[in-house]
């Protein structure tokens, strides 16, 4: 049987809009984020333009940026979103 | 009781007011710097009438005392305080707030800087201009990116 974890999803800005949400939670087969981003992809759309390889897109894993090779735990808050604008 | 160090809030806050508590008592204090980021009416050659700011609760938070905890590592400085608003601004409006505190001024003026140019490329915020064209998504500037690199860490926000 897959190894399968709960994650719970963050999408926030421009993101956010294209989803039409922001959270929800998930349970995938994917180690790792980019797994995991790879899973969201093969959804369609809207997640495939949204999250799409070649766009800007940042990722936090319980609230600590981090880059794609970053392992998922079960009950991990991941979190995509643009790159930030703030001050 | 520690002092608070961050806050994330909608209300305006006074600079004198924030200063006053941020020396108060500390007769180690020789200088005080202050960064002030405030709305202006314009923006990538469009006219903006507001400004609403976004963040991510939690983590926003966490992400700026850990980069005020490196401002500490670095800098021979005593306190340090940051204040970012969200929500729904205007121009001639107060954003952000950050104040430093030091026995001699070299280390207060690079302090403030720094944390600023880390708040601008990894604190989790996004900007969302109103123009006369409509609504967009503030884009992120590869200056910023190269101002936190100028400091010897690496960025990548854009």
């Amino acid at each position: 049987m897959t190894r399968t974890v709960t994650i719970n999803l963050r999408f926030f800005a421009a993101i956010r809009e294209a989803l039409g949400t922001g959270s929800e939670s998930c349970v995938t087969s994917a180690t790792d984020v980019a797994g995991l981003r790879d899973m969201l992809i093969a959804r369609g759309a809207p997640y495939a333009d949204a999250l799409a390889r070649g766009k800007l897109v940042r990722i936090a894993v319980d609230q600590h940026l981090c880059e794609e090779p970053t392992p998922l735990r079960d009950g991990a808050e991941v979190a995509f979103f643009p790159p930030v604008t703030g001050g | 009781m520690p002092a608070l160090r961050v806050s994330i809030q909608t209300p305006d806050f006074n600079l004198a007011d924030e200063v006053a508590v941020l020396r108060h008592g500390d007769k180690r204090v020789g200088a005080v710097c202050s960064f002030v980021g405030t709305v202006r009416d314009r923006n990538d050659g469009a006219d903006v009438a507001t400004l609403e700011l976004e963040h991510y609760p939690g983590m926003t938070e966490k992400a700026i005392e850990a980069m005020l905890d490196q401002a500490h590592q670095r800098f021979d400085i005593l306190a340090s305080r940051v204040i970012h608003r969200v929500g729904l601004l205007r121009p001639l409006d107060q954003i952000v707030l950050v104040a430093v505190t030091s026995a001699h001024r070299g280390e207060s003026f690079q302090a403030c800087e720094f944390i600023m140019d880390y708040l601008k490329t990894q604190a989790p915020f996004w900007k969302k201009e109103q123009t006369p064209e409509g609504a967009r998504w503030v884009d992120a500037r590869v200056a910023d990116d190269a101002a936190l690199q100028r400091w010897g860490i690496a960025s990548s926000n854009c």
